[in-house]
C-alpha cells in the first residue's frame, strides 16, 4: 500500500487507512509471500524439467489417485452434513430453550478436534468397544463391526467433526432471515414445505454455498483422521497425506508444493463449481422491508 | 387429508430428532469411552473395567512431559489471541469505518486462508519459515496459528464495530482526542465485548488448530494437539489408557475455555461471523 502523501495529491491521504497496513504486510508476509514461493518452487524441480513435478504427479500411481481418494471422502461427508443439517436447522428456526440447548451440545464435538475424535473412535467402534457390543443384542446382528482402518471410519469421523459446523452455520443463516417474511406467505396459505421451497431456500441460497465451501475445506484438508482411522497407505490416502510425505518424508519440498497447489486448485474448482450453482438462484436482500 | 399430513410432519419431525439422537448419544458415548478407558484399570472387551485407576494420568503426565506441553499451549495461544487482536482490531476498524479503493481485494485477502484448506499454505509456509530458522521454534508456531487467526479477529470485529455510532468518535474528536486517545477511551470499552467474544474464539479454535501447528513444530513447540496426535499415532509403545488420560486432559483443557467462551458468545457465533445487529425501526 502506498503511503506517501504530497500537497499536491487531489485528497488528502485518510490516516485511518494505515490501522489496516499491519494485517494487510503481516498477511502478504506469511500467506501471499510463501504461496507465491510454493508456485514458484514447484516448477523447480530436484532433476528434470520445469513441469517435471506435475508430470510425475499425474503418472504416478501412488500421487495422482489421491485426488479421487480424497474428493471421495469429502464430498460424501460434506452432501451429508450440509444435506441432514439443512432440514433440523430449519425445523429449530424459532428460538426456544432447546434451540439454545442443541447448540450447545453441538459445539462440543467442533471443540473437540480430529484427534480426539479419531482416538475415541478407535475404541468405540472397535471390534470391542460399546457399540459392538451394544449391536451384540441385536437379534439380525452378524459378524464384527469394521468401522475403524477403513473408508467408513475416516467418513464417519468426518460427519462427527463437520456436522456441528454445518448445522451451526445454517442455523445462524436461517435465524437471519426475517420470520416477517414466513409469517406473511402463511397468512397467504404456504404450508410448512412451501415456505420453505419459495422463501427460505432461495434467501439461504448464498448462506448454503458459503456452508458448503466451508466444511468441503474442511473435509477436504483431512489428514489426522485419514491416518489414525483410516489405512493411510490404500483406500484413504488422501492428498495432504501425499503433500506430507514428500515433504517431511522425502524432503522434496519441491514436489510437495506441486501437490499443495494441486490442492488448493482441485479446492478452487469445487468452489467455483458451487458458487457457479449458486448464481442460479435468486440474489437480493434476506431483511423485508418497504422499499 | 390434513390427517394424512400431519401423520407426515409427525414422521418428518421424528425421523430428524431420531437422526440428531443418534448423533448426540454417539458422540456421548464416544467421550465416555475415552473417559473410562482413561480410568480404568483393565478393560479388556467387556462392558466396564475390571477397576478403576488414576494411575494412568500419572503416567501421562511424566511420560509425555505434559507439564512442558501444556506451558507451550499456554504460551502460544496467549501470543496468537494477543497478536491477533492488536492487528486485527485496528484493520477490522478501517474496514468497518472508511471505502477506498482495493477494499473487496483487501476483504477477499482476509477470507482467503479460511476457505483454502490449511495444508495448501502450511506446506509452503512451513518451508519458508524452514529458510527463515523459524520453524521448529515456538515462533513459528504462532506466526503460523496467526494466518488464520487474524482474518478470524478482522471479521467477528468489523460488524461489531460498524454497529457502534460514529458520532461518539466525532464527538471525541471534537473535544481534541487523538487516534490512540479515541482508541483506548472511546472504542475499546464500547468494543470490549465483542473483542472478549472474538479472543475467547480464537483461543478455542488456536488449541484445536491441528495441521499449521504440526507442520511448523519442532520437539520442544509441540501443543497439546499435536502432543496427541504423536501419541495415538505410535500407539504400542506406550498403554492405550494413558493416551486416553492424555486426550481427556485436553478434552477438558478446550471444555473449560468453551464453558466461558459460551457464557458471553452465541455458539452459533463460533463458526460464523457475528451476526449484524438489526437496524431500529424507523
Amino acid at each position: 500500500m502506498n503511503t506517501r502523501t504530497s500537497p499536491l495529491a487531489r485528497a488528502p491521504f485518510d490516516r485511518t487507512l494505515l490501522l489496516a497496513a499491519p494485517a494487510t504486510l503481516f498477511m502478504v508476509a506469511l500467506f501471499i509471500y510463501p504461496f507465491l514461493y510454493g508456485l514458484w518452487l514447484s516448477f523447480e524441480p530436484a532433476k528434470g524439467g520445469w513441469l517435471a513435478n506435475y508430470h510425475k504427479f499425474f503418472t504416478a500411481d501412488n500421487l495422482w489417485p489421491t485426488i479421487w481418494t480424497t474428493l471421495r471422502l469429502a464430498l460424501p461427508a460434506t452432501l451429508i452434513n450440509v444435506g441432514i443439517a439443512l432440514p433440523i436447522a430449519f425445523r429449530m428456526r424459532v428460538k426456544s430453550r432447546y434451540q439454545r440447548l442443541i447448540t450447545t451440545v453441538l459445539v462440543v464435538p467442533i471443540t473437540l478436534g480430529t484427534v480426539l475424535i479419531a482416538d475415541g473412535m478407535l475404541t468405540y467402534f472397535g471390534p470391542k468397544g460399546w457399540l459392538a457390543h451394544v449391536l451384540e443384542l441385536l437379534p439380525f446382528y452378524e459378524g464384527p463391526i469394521r468401522l475403524t482402518h477403513n473408508y467408513w471410519g475416516v467418513l464417519i469421523s468426518l460427519v462427527i467433526s463437520g456436522f456441528p459446523f454445518a448445522f451451526l452455520l445454517i442455523l445462524s443463516y436461517i435465524t437471519g432471515i426475517d420470520p416477517v417474511l414466513a409469517r406473511a406467505a402463511s397468512t397467504l396459505g404456504a404450508s410448512p414445505t412451501a415456505q420453505f421451497r419459495h422463501i427460505y431456500l432461495p434467501l439461504l441460497a448464498p448462506g448454503l454455498a458459503m456452508c458448503f465451501c466451508l466444511a468441503f475445506v474442511q473435509a477436504y484438508s483431512v489428514f489426522p483422521s485419514a491416518v489414525l482411522l483410516g489405512a493411510p497407505a490404500g483406500p484413504t490416502r488422501v492428498i495432504s497425506l501425499a503433500a506430507y510425505e514428500a515433504a517431511f518424508e522425502q524432503y522434496d519440498y519441491s514436489l510437495a508444493s506441486a501437490i499443495a497447489m494441486i490442492m488448493g486448485f482441485v479446492q478452487l474448482i469445487i468452489v467455483a463449481i458451487v458458487l457457479g450453482l449458486r448464481g442460479l438462484f435468486y440474489r437480493g436482500p434476506v431483511v423485508g422491508g418497504k422499499g | 387429508m390434513s390427517g394424512a399430513k400431519s401423520w407426515l410432519d409427525r414422521a418428518w419431525s421424528g425421523l430428524l430428532w431420531g437422526t440428531m439422537a443418534v448423533f448426540v448419544v454417539n458422540v456421548a458415548m464416544l467421550i465416555a469411552t475415552v473417559a473410562t478407558n482413561s480410568l480404568a484399570h483393565r478393560w479388556l472387551g467387556t462392558w466396564l473395567p475390571d477397576g478403576w485407576t488414576l494411575n494412568w494420568y500419572l503416567q501421562a503426565w511424566k511420560d509425555y512431559q505434559l507439564s512442558d506441553i501444556l506451558w507451550v499451549t499456554m504460551e502460544v495461544v496467549l501470543a496468537v489471541v494477543l497478536l491477533s487482536l492488536l492487528i486485527g482490531v485496528p484493520a477490522a476498524y478501517a474496514l468497518a469505518r472508511r471505502d477506498f479503493p482495493g477494499k473487496r481485494a483487501l476483504m477477499l485477502l482476509f477470507l482467503l486462508p479460511l476457505m483454502v484448506p490449511p495444508m495448501t499454505y502450511g506446506i509452503p509456509l512451513a518451508t519458508v519459515l524452514y529458510k527463515a530458522q523459524l520453524a521448529g521454534t515456538i515462533w513459528g508456531v504462532i506466526l503460523a496459528n496467526l494466518i488464520p487467526a487474524a482474518p478470524f479477529v478482522i471479521l467477528v470485529m468489523t460488524p461489531f464495530i460498524e454497529q457502534i455510532d460514529p458520532n461518539l468518535e466525532s464527538a471525541a474528536r471534537v473535544f481534541g482526542a487523538g487516534t490512540a486517545r479515541m482508541f483506548t477511551s472511546i472504542l475499546v470499552p464500547l468494543l470490549a465485548p465483542g473483542i472478549l467474544a472474538a479472543s475467547l474464539l480464537v483461543l478455542v479454535r488456536t488449541i484445536a488448530l491441528f495441521e499449521l501447528t504440526f507442520l511448523t513444530a519442532g520437539p520442544d513447540s509441540q501443543t497439546l494437539v499435536v502432543a496427541l496426535y504423536y501419541a495415538v499415532f505410535a500407539a504400542g509403545v506406550r498403554a492405550p489408557q494413558s493416551i486416553d488420560a492424555m486426550a481427556m486432559i485436553y478434552m477438558v483443557v478446550t471444555l473449560v475455555w468453551l464453558l466461558i467462551a459460551l457464557r458471553f458468545v452465541n455458539p452459533t457465533q463460533l463458526v460464523s461471523r457475528v451476526k449484524e445487529h438489526p437496524r431500529a425501526v424507523a
